[in-house]
């Protein structure tokens, strides 16, 4: 297990080195004056003649991903110039909301998610099975910003239910999940979906192992037997769809963000996209990747950690 | 007539599901085809004189802050909607294709690097990757493309990778090249027709999943040149709106649903016919 977990560990960060540098050199590679593309057109040139000799933009191209990561690993993600602060201070205020939004997502997918596959596997072929396979086919066709528009539409501005802007007061805890509801819904939506497909379907194959008819045997009532001993393995592949299925709930969370006007990462990255602001989107996807690899080597080891089969697997 | 019925097309139009989104697709492509047609209005006409008026015999899904007529509009969203799934999922998986098939047959070293590559395309979240790009590319479809392909492609090498690695140990193959197969016959005329099934069904689940790319791009206004009649855009407009005139987007909303539905109901179906190990756990 040790060795399986450091040689994942040692895989995720070179992931994250090896996308982040790619990243960097296009920036830095673009014909035109880089001074432009990273600083934006509001520097002056006295910015411009410091920023070229503190970023050495003449040095060889390896030389300048060698600095620009010895920077990154000292904590500078560098300057915003529009706004004058530094890139982490931006990054780091935008990032637990975010966050809160992708685990608020995950709490909708998981719990609703596990009831529906459980529900399903139990009333296997019935009708309700039926129109649960539907009803999970239709949430993960579903676009997430749709659903975040219909129900910022449904929700908030026609029955008033829930707020339509922001984040909550800082500090409240209640109005910041009255905020929360319907974007991370809106996230989640589709991983109710997936998440119920594969408990279902990985339940029923728990269902037939020998110690399920041991259990059985032994007179266990079916209900303990289901959702006691079946459930809990059979939940375990979920768990590594949504350390991966984070990725996706990112690119989600820019569209909630924007519809419901919260901040965070996606926000930060759109508004600094609209202003060419590249040092603020430089950092935002060095955060991002970093979070979403982080969170899926994490369900990686988790799943490795409780079942022994998927180290061998993969 | 027994013999259809056995036939793919046959069991497909026996599933229900498979029925509705058959007919759902073709009538993407119908409307897509027949845009210009089927617009009771110029969709790019400005009427002020109408602007944000509601659905009605006139304008049968209402019109927008210039006064162009919504349903037109969408119309001639689905076009480029489809010009974008079919050449993103197209480059893309013909992209791969090649590499998956590179790392299924290649030595070790290559597959262990081909792999790596994939999983760092896999770290870049969709959309924050195309934000990213967006900052540097010029607006347009081309740039919508290029995001797609390079978000995607990694899952069709994926895929074919593994197909081909069991296939190359397969008995059949082992037995055509005991009888002097060359090595360009068993790729292309063993291997590559058993991989061919589960690389359509993947692309035909990728469908949907581009069109709502290109719509969300271009709602955040990173895809379509402003003007362009794309669905996102269409939500776009819709959203700045949104408590005077909801219908914009009520109405921007539903072609994608729909769409997105059929696709995802007809890539299940495909799933279920072709790959009988599936037919049984679900």
């Amino acid at each position: 297990m040790l060795q399986y977990a450091f040689q994942r560990i040692l895989l995720a960060l070179a992931i994250v080195f090896v996308a982040i540098s790619a990243l960097y050199t296009i920036m830095i590679t673009l014909p035109g004056d880089p001074t432009t593309v990273l600083l934006g057109p509001r520097a002056t040139p006295e910015i411009r003649a410091e920023f070229r000799a503190n970023m050495g933009l003449d040095d060889p191209v390896l030389m300048q991903i060698g600095n620009f990561w010895t920077r990154v690993l000292a904590g500078d993600l560098g300057t915003d110039f529009n706004r004058n602060r530094p890139v982490a201070e931006a990054v780091f205020n935008a990032l637990p909301h975010t966050m809160a939004l992708v685990f608020g997502a995950i709490f909708w997918s998981a719990s609703l998610g596990i009831l529906l596959g459980a529900f399903s596997a139990d009333n296997r072929n019935s009708w309700l099975d039926r129109i649960s396979g539907i009803l999970s086919v239709g949430f993960i066709a579903a676009p997430s910003f749709v659903v975040a528009l219909y129900s910022l539409l449904i929700f908030s501005v026609t029955l008033r239910w829930f707020p339509t802007i922001g984040a909550g007061e800082p500090g409240d805890l209640g109005s910041r999940l009255y905020h929360l509801v319907l974007p991370s819904f809106a996230i989640g939506l589709a991983w109710v979906g997936y998440v119920a497909r594969i408990v279902r379907a990985s339940m029923l194959e728990t269902l037939g192992e020998n110690y399920i008819r041991t259990a059985r045997a032994f007179g266990l009532p079916r209900r303990v037997v289901i959702y006691n001993y079946a459930l809990r393995v059979a939940i375990l592949p979920a768990v590594q769809v949504l350390g991966v299925g984070i990725g996706g709930m990112l690119s989600s969370a820019v569209f909630a963000e924007i519809v419901f006007s919260r901040p965070g990462i996606g926000a930060l990255i759109y508004d600094s996209v609209s202003g060419r602001n590249y040092p603020v989107v430089m950092g935002s996807m060095l955060v991002a990747i970093g979070f979403f690899v982080t969170c899926a080597l994490i369900a990686d080891l988790v799943n490795a950690a409780l079942d022994p089969r998927h180290r061998v697997k993969s | 007539m027994s013999q259809f019925r056995h036939s793919l097309a046959g069991r497909l139009l026996a599933d229900p599901f498979a029925v509705l989104a058959l007919l759902i697709i073709a009538g993407l492509v119908l409307i897509a085809a027949f845009a210009d047609v089927v617009s009771p209005h110029d969709h790019a006409a400005m009427n002020l004189a109408d602007r944000f008026a509601p659905p009605s015999a006139t304008y049968w899904l209402g019109t927008d802050n210039l006064g162009r007529d919504t349903f037109s509009r969408l119309a001639q969203g689905s076009r480029i909607a489809l010009y974008v799934a079919l050449t993103a999922v197209s480059i893309s998986g013909l992209i791969g294709l090649v590499l998956g098939m590179i790392a299924g047959f290649g030595p070790r070293w290559l597959d262990n690097a081909l792999l790596f590559f994939f999983d760092t395309l896999r770290a870049y979240p969709t959309i924050i990757l195309a934000l990213a790009l967006a900052a540097l590319m010029p607006r347009g479809l081309g740039t919508v493309i290029v995001v797609v392909v390079i978000t995607s492609f990694s899952e069709y090498g994926r895929v074919v990778r593994t197909q081909t690695l069991s296939l190359k140990n397969a008995e059949f193959i082992l037995a055509e090249r005991a009888m002097g197969a060359s090595f360009l016959r068993i790729v292309f005329h063993h291997v590559l027709p058993n991989v061919l099934g589960p690389f359509f069904i993947l692309a035909a689940m990728n469908l949907p999943v581009v069109i709502t790319i290109e719509a969300g791009m271009s709602f955040l206004g990173i895809g379509v040149p402003p003007g362009t009649p794309s669905w996102g855009a269409t939500l776009k407009d819709g959203f700045d709106y949104i408590r005077s005139t909801p219908w914009i987007i009520l109405a921007g909303g539903l072609p994608l649903i729909l769409v997105t539905l059929g696709f995802t109901f007809l890539g299940e179906a495909l799933r279920d016919q072709l790959d009988p190990k599936l037919r049984k756990s679900r």
